[in-house]
């Protein structure tokens, strides 16, 4: 059976070889370039200087980085797609399944080995691509914030992801029995589930961590963020001296400027301001900064920034590993008792 | 005499459609056996059930004593052809018998290359390529290499020219008397199975109409014309399967099991296209349901 499941995957197979190893060439090509220019970034003198070299690397084959990171948030949804939905929609499509099934072999067995199979090729595949990726923007992620902005693009979710697109494509394949639509459908799921995933549900695997810290404004604006630039800053709320929440930073025109309304001047979101101010910035409306600062002050207020530390980066990506290869073993198990029971 | 396949009030639906219904049938091992019926009777879902396709709405079926496609063993007892044929259009011929041979414990090697060689395939061809004829060889050679204990075939021949036909069964009868084994073939063709059944089953709606030993169904059935006569009696002891009339005579087709003796008819023995149609009739009759051409007549 393995022979037949591989004799069926091998001109797949070899296209994704050709085009891993294109791909691996062009950035193993390009790697020398980019690191000449990444000790220069790194070793510049003078802010100045600083400012423009880092400005010159992060320029450096920026299309290549983008088409990197893109195809690395593609490869599998390419797999779901072109190796999933295919593997039972096709034989059922042309009939070939009652060649297939009418051997001494069960339909379990079937089952087994073909999703073993290309399964496998398709984790291997990610695993390899992947691989490519994160070494090649290494350096670029290194003078990046945050690991969280390039999250779903490197590291070994892409294994998950990708055994997850797999098995998801077989069951659609399997339930609609048309490849096309089958295609399309796996496609569209599997981007809804990332998309849940890396917009809501994954920063609530693990409970965040709050930093508290005063208010500080300016008339420039105030300051966001976690403690440390590299954390994964989820929302910043500023809070009043009794604990009370009087919102989210940088959502609707809260905290951001002051107005004058029946002679008091109002900080927006807070309150009217509780120092002397004179009548004639009342009148005219021309409030000094120091004005401004005294007012802002003078509430005691704080802010606390909701976030994920930068060191429970590969934390995050084990457990989301886990969770896809879990969603993918329940996948090939209801596709296998669906091509048991319910077809043809 | 062994069962090989034996349907108890077996049924099979499709959402609200029941493609089959409270079909009984016992078909003995040894046999080259003639699954006869008009277009939707059923015949198609019947052989698919026995091979284990489909799995049954209702009542039981066995192949050799057992569910079929239960396991692996009796998986490899039973070969089937499919009615379009079904091989993969990307492998070779070559890669269809590698394929055999890695998914079947029976397989034949031998056989399977004997056989391509003498059809005149060249093992390098695509099955995509092949005509409808050779896939259908191709098929069967599949099927046969298997080495099963029986081969159930669907509509084997519907898609060949007469020719080809006429191999292709010339070729089955070949390799089944090489291999002893037995044989289940559909067909609403009954020049086909007359052909080259020994056993013959008239399925019509879902019901077995006859079943038997070709040989000993010709021998207890009779042709009976006579005057046209609407207040006769029937001949005695005799069960009256088909009647037709002209405006002058009656043509009876009737069964008994010993001679017939009766004066006021002329007794012509019936042909195997009579006796199935006359089982086909019979059984539209009795379901109500009139057809306006009775297929098998097409030869």
């Amino acid at each position: 059976m393995t022979w037949l499941a591989w004799r069926q995957f091998r001109t797949q197979a070899v296209a994704a070889l050709v085009l891993l190893g294109a791909v691996a060439l062009t950035l193993a090509v390009t790697r020398p370039g980019l690191a000449s220019s990444f000790q220069i970034a790194l070793h510049c003198k003078g802010v100045q200087a600083c400012a423009s070299a880092r400005s010159e690397f992060f320029a450096k084959d920026s299309l290549l980085r983008h088409l990197a990171n893109a195809l690395a948030l593609a490869v599998p949804a390419l797999i779901g797609v072109f190796w999933g939905a295919p593997l039972i929609a096709r034989e059922l499509e042309n009939g070939s399944f009652r060649l297939a099934w009418t051997q001494s072999v069960t339909r379990s067995r079937w089952m087994l080995v073909k999703l073993g199979v290309v399964g496998t090729a398709s984790m291997l595949a990610a695993g390899l691509f992947s691989l490519a990726v994160t070494w090649w923007s290494s350096m670029y992620d290194q003078l990046q914030d945050s690991p969280f902005q390039q999250y779903d693009s490197r590291g070994i979710v892409l294994i998950g992801y990708a055994a997850f697109a797999f098995t998801l494509g077989v069951a659609l394949g399997a339930i609609l029995r048309r490849t096309l639509p089958a295609m399309a459908a796996t496609f569209l799921v599997f981007f809804a589930v990332h998309i849940t995933f890396s917009t809501w549900l994954r920063q609530r695997l693990l409970s965040p961590l709050h930093a508290t810290s005063p208010f500080h404004w300016t008339p420039m604006g105030y300051q966001l963020g976690p403690p440390n630039p590299a954390d994964w800053a989820l929302g910043t709320e500023v809070v009043s001296p009794t604990g009370h929440a009087l919102g989210q930073l940088g959502q609707g025109s809260l905290f951001e400027g002051f107005q004058i309304h029946a002679g008091t001047l109002i900080f927006q979101g807070v309150g009217a301001c509780r120092v002397k101010v004179p009548a004639e910035s009342l009148r005219t409306g021309n409030i000094s900064q120091a004005v401004q600062q005294a007012c802002v002050a003078s509430f005691h207020l704080h802010q606390v920034t909701t976030y994920q530390p930068a060191s429970r980066y590969w934390t995050f990506q084990w457990i989301e590993l886990g969770l896809f290869i879990v969603l993918a073993l329940l996948l090939a198990a209801a596709s296998t008792w669906w091509v048991r029971r319910r077809l043809p | 005499m062994s069962t090989a396949v034996e349907a108890r009030g077996l049924g099979k639906r499709y959402r609200r459609r029941w493609a089959l219904s409270d079909c009984s049938v016992t078909v003995p091992t040894g046999h080259v056996v003639g699954l006869v019926g008009p277009n939707g009777a059923g015949k198609t879902t019947l052989l698919q059930l026995a091979v284990g396709l489909l799995v049954p709405s209702s009542g039981t079926i066995e192949v050799f004593g057992k569910p079929p496609a239960e396991d692996a063993g009796i998986l490899g007892r039973v070969g089937f052809v499919a009615q379009d044929t079904p091989t993969y259009s990307s492998l070779s011929i070559a890669d269809h018998l590698k394929l055999g041979a890695h998914l079947n414990p029976r397989w034949d090697g031998d056989t399977a290359r004997h056989r391509i060689e003498k059809l005149g395939l060249d093992p390098a061809q695509h099955a995509g390529k092949l005509s409808g004829g050779e896939r259908a060889q191709l098929a069967l050679t599949m099927a046969l290499a298997k080495h099963p204990d029986l081969l159930i075939l669907d509509e084997p021949v519907a898609s060949l020219d007469p020719l080809a036909r006429r191999e292709f069964l010339q070729t089955l009868m070949e390799d089944v008397a090489a291999h002893d084994l037995g044989v289940m073939l559909s067909s609403h063709l009954v020049a086909d199975i007359e052909r080259v059944c020994d056993y013959l089953v008239v399925l019509v709606d879902s019901r077995v109409q006859v079943s038997g030993d070709v040989d000993e169904l010709l021998a207890s059935h009779h042709r009976l014309v006579g005057p046209r006569d609407p207040g006769a009696p029937p001949p005695a002891c005799q069960e009256v399967i088909d009647a037709s009339h002209t405006e002058r005579q009656t043509t009876l087709i009737v069964r008994s099991d010993g001679p017939v003796v009766d004066p006021a008819w002329t007794i012509e023995s019936t042909s195997l296209e009579d006796l199935v149609l006359a089982y086909m009739t019979r059984g539209s009759k009795s379901h109500g349901t009139a057809r306006a051409s009775v297929p098998g007549a097409e030869t």
